[in-house]
This record gives C-alpha cells, structure tokens and sequence, in this order.
C-alpha cells in the first residue's frame, strides 16, 4: 500500500485564471458528451424526431394549391425552415434538464466544493454542449431537406442560418438554465417545457404564413420570436439573399431580415441579463 | 485548523444550529459525534463553503470561509454522506473531471490518480462505469477524489454508514495513515466505536450545540468512576436484588447502586475505582450470597453521551427516526 497523501507530485503550480477557466470549463463538456456518446438516444430521437416531422408534415400539404405560399414556394421548401428553427429551440429549451438532474442528485455539490475559478463555467459547459449538439441536429435536418428536394440555402446563406440559429439557442439555453434553478424539480421543469413547445411551434410561422392566421394568432405569431428566427432562414432558402428586404407582414408593421435579427439579438441579450442574477445567486 | 464560532442556521421554522461552536487542532483526527439530525452534515456542509450560515464564522487553515471561500475549497476535500456519482462515467473519468476541476496539470492528474488506484486498491474496476459500483467501491472514489489534490484537511461526513465491516476497516486503516502524515481529519458519525476506534479529539453534538469535547479518555474521566455490573444468581427476584443493593450500599468507595430491572434484576453500580472490586465481593462472601456474574469495566462514551444529554444515543436515533423526512432532507442539500 503506498501513502495516500505521498509527495511523488506536488500541487500544480499556479496556472493563471484563463488557463484555469478554460481546464474547467472543457471537463465539464467533456462530461456532457461522454454522457452523450454512451446514452446516444437522446441524439438518435434528436435527428429523428424532426426528420419525420419534414417528411411527414411535409407529405400533409404536398397537394396545397399552387400561389398559395408567399413566391410560389413549395410546401416542403415552406417547411424546412420552420423544422430547422423549431428542432434547435427543442433542443434548447431541454439544456436545462442536465444540470436540474445534477441539483437534484447532488452532483451539482461536488462540482461546487472545488475551487472553480468561475462557476460560470457549468453555464458556459452547458451552453457549449447544447449548442453544437443544435447545430450538429440542424445541419443533419438541412442535408435531409436538401436529399428530399427542398433546397439548399448556399454558402452565405449557411452562414446566415448557422448565425440565426446560434442567437435562438442563446436565448432558450439562457431560459432554460435559469429555470433550472429557478424551479424545484425536474418535473416542473418538464411540465414548463411541455407547455411551452408546442404552443410555441403552432403560434409561429413555422407551419403556416401569416396570411393564413386568423388576426390574434397572427399576432401572437408576429410577437413569437420563433418568427424572427423562422423568416430569415426561409429567405435564405428561398433565393439570393437579401436582409434589407421585407421578411415579415406583421399586423403592426412590416420587419425586414436586419429587424428581425436585430430582435433576436435583443431577446438574447435580454433573457441573458435576466438570468444572470439569478444564477449569481444561486451559485454563489 | 478549523474554528467555527457561533454558528446559527435555521431551515425554515427548523433551527439547525445554536450557536455551535468548535476547534479542530492541525494535524489533529476529529469526531463529531451525535444522533442523526443533530446538525452534523449541516456544519460540515457550512464548513464546506456549500451553505452559508445565518450568523458565525468559519475559518478554516487561517482562511476566513465566508469571504474567501475559494481559497478555503483549494485547502480542503469533501467526502459527502450521500454520494453523488455520474452512472455513466467510469470511475477513472470522475477523477479526470474532479483533477481538472483542481487544475492539476494533466501528468500531475493521472500520477495522482495511479496513485491512488493503488493505494485504495481500485485496479480492477476503476474503468468500470460507475453506476456498476458497490457501495464500499463507491465510498473508495470519493475518498479518493477528496484526496486527489491532497488537501491539508478532509472532511467526511459519516463515511462509514452502511458499508461491510471490511470497508470500514479499510476506510479507517487509510484514515489513520493519513493523520499519520500529517492530513487534518475532521469525520462526523454516530456510531460510538467508530470515534471512539479513530478519534484524537471528539465533540459531542446534540442539537445544534457542541455540549461535550475533548479527548475520548478525558470525556470519561471527566465523567468519573468505573462501572461494574454483578448478579448473584442467573434469575434474581426483586426482593433479592433489593437486599443486595442495601448490603453494597455501604461498601467503601460505591458511590451508586442501581437495580437494572430490565436485565434480570442485575445490579449495576458505579464505584471509584477498580481496588473497590475486591471489597465487593468480601462482602458479598461475608453474607454467604454467592456470585453469578460480575464484569468490571471503564465508562463508555455511550455513558457520555448519556450523561451529556440525558438519554442515550440509541434513545435519541430512535426519537429523531420518525421525524425525518428524507424528502425534506435531499431538498435542503439542493442548491
């Protein structure tokens, strides 16, 4: 039996903060994935679930009346955006289900005992993981859409859908961790989720034009900011891109590409100063 | 190494602590002691930087905990009571996870983890997913992630309950050599054996309050007097033992006889000290009263802790055993 406490090493010595930070933060995603790779039914239904939705939803409005989608769109090209946003905004809205689970077993502790350098770094984990598990689930979505015949949105356009997507799971990655903590258990935090997605799908444009909703659904979808991702996408891949033009017939007004990045930009913004006090708090 | 001063905290309409208050000398092997819902894990939990209490200080290694509590977790290694593992990491990734959140520097990180796969002798299972563990494995990588960046204190919260003797013998073999070395080990726990087998110094905690400290020996000494427990015949009636006791009484040095009548009516008595044995038994002799059974022994810590609050240890489990909400109790622990 050699001594527990032997001096063959002795403490590191000082790394600096960054290098800290960033030691951290990686083993922390590095957990995330392992837990990924191993239990990988989450991915599975994760890429499924919205390819079934695409050929499925897809094959419903195939017959749909032509001139009917705003530049004579096909139902499946109309679709593929509204999919692609809505699988990134699930996939969000679901960050928080890890780290409720590490409160409620307690694994959260052993992760505050040790001397992080910033707790900010199991936030930042599991922004990092979501995030390109989103991106990951999206572009197997925009391949499938594209083998299905529903277009591909070129390069800038890729670019634009990849920058669109990022703001969207900002904002519900930062909404869902706050919740996180917020909420007692993870059954509420399901229950929340549950609530929230579908609703959230059907009072957008993911699956229907404005012009096709009664006036108050058309303007919840005109708030939803599903929406302000949705529009954009869908310019993408309706043609050469352009964010000057009108994207958006809203009940109050018309949005351009610009406005409605500029709001999803705001709504991220402002959902991360919400939570951020009350993750100071909480792990304080 | 360790004073807590005053320490107060209350759940809700539930107050904890009372103004707990303890030191721990370096170097020093420490049992806390008390019944379940004494507020064992919630001062070590404050100790931890995990809680902040209501009032008090804590400082821990010259560190004030309270305002610097990052530099207090750089000192110390924490061996929760419920162990939280990752199922699906194997032992060896929760130790990577647990070095880099230490900010070993890799090489340092996997030598200290070899190490101590060693030392606990953790070889033939430490690749195995975690959720395979026993408990006794489980309790092996905890110690050993509070060990991995070999802190001048450990802390532990009952590491012991419901583990096999085998175990537990090896968790206090390791114990030991650490205070050996030089490691500052404060444990709570309420098995008697167990602080009384380990502990250099112990405090007795009895709700919310330290209400006895000081080495186990100087406990009973302070306590006083040796306990001997004497039958006459294997089945004595009341009237028997009455007689008896009177007759004992009055022998020198007997400063308490007491008839025990859940046992058979044995007497037990406590006396001054081991020379007052041969005086009992002339006595006894001189009275032609036969002996049965007479066993002479040192005071227990159980008769401190009965002295100290009245009941005895098993009295007050057993109190607290239908209060407890285990529900209530992992919700407190969530952050």
């Amino acid at each position: 039996m050699t001594s527990p406490v032997a001096a063959v090493t002795t403490r590191a010595a000082e790394q600096g903060p960054l290098v800290d930070l960033v030691q951290e933060t990686l083993a922390l995603t590095r957990r995330l994935f392992l837990q990924l790779l191993r239990r990988p039914s989450t991915l599975i239904a994760g890429i499924l679930q919205p390819l079934i939705w695409l050929v499925l939803f897809g094959a419903l409005f195939s017959n749909a009346p032509e001139g009917l989608l705003p530049g004579g769109m096909s139902y499946g090209r109309f679709l593929g955006a509204g999919v692609i946003v809505f699988t990134a905004f699930s996939g969000a809205l679901n960050a928080g289900l890890p780290v409720m689970f590490d409160r409620e077993f307690g694994f959260l502790n052993r992760l505050l005992v040790a001397p992080l350098r910033s707790r900010s770094s199991i936030v930042l984990a599991s922004v990092i993981y979501i995030t390109s598990l989103s991106l990951l689930q999206s572009l197997a979505i925009m391949a499938t859409a594209a083998l299905l015949g529903y277009g591909w949105p070129g390069v800038s356009g890729l670019v634009l859908v990849l920058f669109t997507l990022l703001l969207l799971v900002f904002a519900f990655t930062a909404l869902s961790l706050g919740l996180a903590f917020a909420l007692p258990g993870h059954i509420e935090l399901i229950a929340v989720i549950f609530v929230a997605n579908l609703p959230l799908l059907f009072a957008s444009t993911a699956l229907a034009p404005l012009s096709f909703m009664p006036d108050w659904l058309g303007w919840l979808a005109a708030l939803n900011p599903l929406t302000f991702a949705i529009e954009p996408i869908r310019a993408a891949y309706a043609g050469p891109l352009d964010l000057g033009a009108v994207l958006l017939d809203a009940p109050y007004g018309t949005v351009s590409g610009y406005g409605c990045l500029t709001v999803l930009m705001v709504v991220t913004v402002g959902l991360f100063l919400m939570i951020r006090p009350l993750l100071n708090r909480k792990l304080a | 190494m360790i004073e807590l001063k005053q320490l107060e905290k209350s759940y809700g309409t539930v107050q904890a602590l009372k103004g707990l208050s303890l030191k721990v000398p370096r170097g020093c092997l420490y049992g806390l002691l008390g019944p379940n819902g004494a507020g064992k894990t919630t001062t070590l939990r404050i100790l931890c930087t995990l809680l902040a209490p209501d009032s008090g200080t804590v400082s821990v290694a010259g560190l004030n905990a309270l305002s610097d509590p990052r530099a207090v977790r750089l000192e110390l290694g924490y061996v929760a009571q419920e162990v939280a593992i990752d199922k699906i990491l194997t032992g060896r990734e929760l130790l990577q996870l647990q070095g880099d959140l230490y900010h070993l520097r890799s090489s340092d990180r996997d030598g200290r983890i070899a190490e101590l796969i060693d030392c606990l002798g953790m070889q033939d299972w430490i690749d195995r997913r975690c959720g395979t563990y026993s408990g006794g494995m489980r309790r092996r990588i905890d110690l050993a992630s509070g060990l991995l960046h070999q802190p001048q204190l450990l802390v532990l919260d009952e590491p012991t309950v419901g583990l096999d003797i085998e175990s537990r013998s090896a968790i206090w073999q390791l114990l030991r050599e650490l205070r050996a070395q030089g490691t500052t080990v404060l444990l709570s726990s309420h098995y008697l054996e167990e602080v009384e087998a380990l502990a250099d110094r112990m405090a007795i905690i009895d709700d919310g309050r330290v209400i006895a400290e000081g080495t186990p020996d100087q406990l009973k000494q302070q306590l006083g007097g040796d306990r001997v427990t004497l039958r006459v015949k294997e089945f004595s009636d009341d009237r028997e033992a009455e007689q008896v006791r009177q007759l004992l009484q009055g022998v020198d040095g007997v400063r308490q006889v007491v008839v025990n009548r859940v046992q058979g009516f044995s007497l037990n008595l406590v006396v001054e000290n081991e020379a007052v044995v041969p005086r009992l038994r002339e006595q006894l002799d001189g009275a032609q009263l036969p002996v049965f059974a007479l066993a002479h022994s040192r005071p227990s810590l159980d008769d401190v802790y009965l002295q100290a609050t009245g009941r005895t240890l098993m009295d007050a489990e057993l109190a607290v055993a239908g209060q407890r909400d285990s529900k209530l109790e992992r919700k407190k622990a969530m952050r």
